[in-house]
């Protein structure tokens, strides 16, 4: 694969509104954080679609690979009790 | 002292509200204009959409001032009127903006130079008596707080960058100061104004200007230039070669095609 040539690459996560957590919005490339920040806020935030913008660093995250998927996420497809709809909330009990 | 600029070529008395705003409305027009120009040939693309961010508000300040400008004068003409259909003699924009947009830190040094200015005046005309203005500079002082932010922090980057930014910033700067002058230079007109507390007086902006440019250059390294004549004359219709130009690409749609719209 070519390597990027360009700027060191951040991804940016841009909290929607007050008490929503911040969702992963793309990613741009900058020298530094401050630079990545305002490329954020250029590049996905310019029509007021957030409240508060994180940039980090991609290097720094670590994901999980295609291979993982079975080990990882399959045993708790036939686990229904792990979710909380599984329980049937006794009466007397006001929601 | 208040340093004032020779009006007495000025063109015919004018409503001093009309003309204050049409300074107003000006600057910004032709510096977004101008700044427009980098659309698709930024270093960088995140870098060309924050470079027409900034035109777009630029851009977008001046329909609001030049709206106002044609609602004061009440002859008729609205702010695409003000825009596409006004002489270079008839702009009344300072030099600085409209000199072409040169390389990257042409460009950067001056959107910096200028983004102070705005924000100094920003704040202060929020005050005006006039509340459709002082509605307008608020507006204006958040964009332009970004403005000084995104420019300022490349002033660092590139004064502080390589030797060959350095080099660049450093002969945009001593390019560009003999432009700032102008940017503080009243006359009877703005002085009336300032009576009526309509207006700012922008030889006011002067010292905190300096403050906080001076500030930001020794920052990145870059010397102050010793300049003894400053540049002169856009206020009054006497623009330099460039703007004619710029005017001539900016307004050929509408000079062709009269009332075109999409």
């Amino acid at each position: 694969m070519a390597e990027d040539s360009q700027w060191p690459l951040w991804e940016v996560f841009i909290q929607p509104g007050g008490a929503a957590p911040h969702e992963h919005a793309g990613s741009v490339h900058a020298v530094d954080a401050e630079q990545a920040l305002q490329n954020a806020r250029d590049v996905y935030a310019r029509r007021g679609e957030g409240i508060n913008i994180w940039v980090v660093p991609t290097a720094a995250i670590t994901a999980s690979t295609p291979e993982d998927m079975g080990p990882f996420f399959e045993p708790g497809n036939d686990k229904p009790y792990r979710h909380p709809q599984f329980y049937k909330v006794p009466r007397g009990v006001k929601m | 002292m208040v340093k004032k600029a020779d009006s007495s070529a000025a063109s015919p008395p004018q409503n001093d509200t009309v003309e204050y705003l049409l300074r107003l409305g000006d600057d910004r027009l032709v510096l977004g204009h101008r700044l427009s120009e980098w659309c698709g040939h930024a270093p960088i693309l995140e870098e060309d959409i924050a470079l027409a961010n900034i035109a777009l508000d630029l851009v977008g300040q001046a329909n609001l001032l030049l709206t106002l400008a044609g609602q004061t004068e009440n002859a008729g003409r609205d702010a695409d009127a003000l825009a596409y259909l006004r002489d270079g003699l008839d702009y009344r924009n300072t030099l600085l903006a409209e000199l072409p947009k040169g390389d990257f830190a042409f460009t950067i040094a001056r959107q910096f130079f200028f983004s102070v200015y705005s924000m100094l005046l920003a704040d202060a005309l929020r005050q005006s008596a006039i509340k459709d203005l002082a509605g307008i500079a608020e507006k204006m002082l958040k964009e332009t707080r970004y403005h000084v932010r995104h420019s300022g922090d490349w002033m660092l980057k590139l004064g502080d960058g390589t030797e060959e930014s350095h080099a660049r910033l450093q002969s945009a700067v001593d390019e560009l100061w003999r432009y700032t002058g102008e940017l503080f230079l009243t006359d009877d007109i703005e002085q009336r104004l300032v009576e009526r507390k309509v207006a700012v007086d922008c030889s006011r902006l002067e010292a905190g200007w300096r403050e906080q440019v001076n500030g930001v250059l020794r920052e990145s390294g870059i010397k102050t230039p010793e300049v003894k004549w400053m540049q002169r004359g856009g206020r009054i219709g006497r623009h330099t070669e460039h703007l004619g130009h710029m005017l001539a690409e900016m307004q050929i749609l509408q000079r062709q095609h009269p009332g075109a719209e999409w």
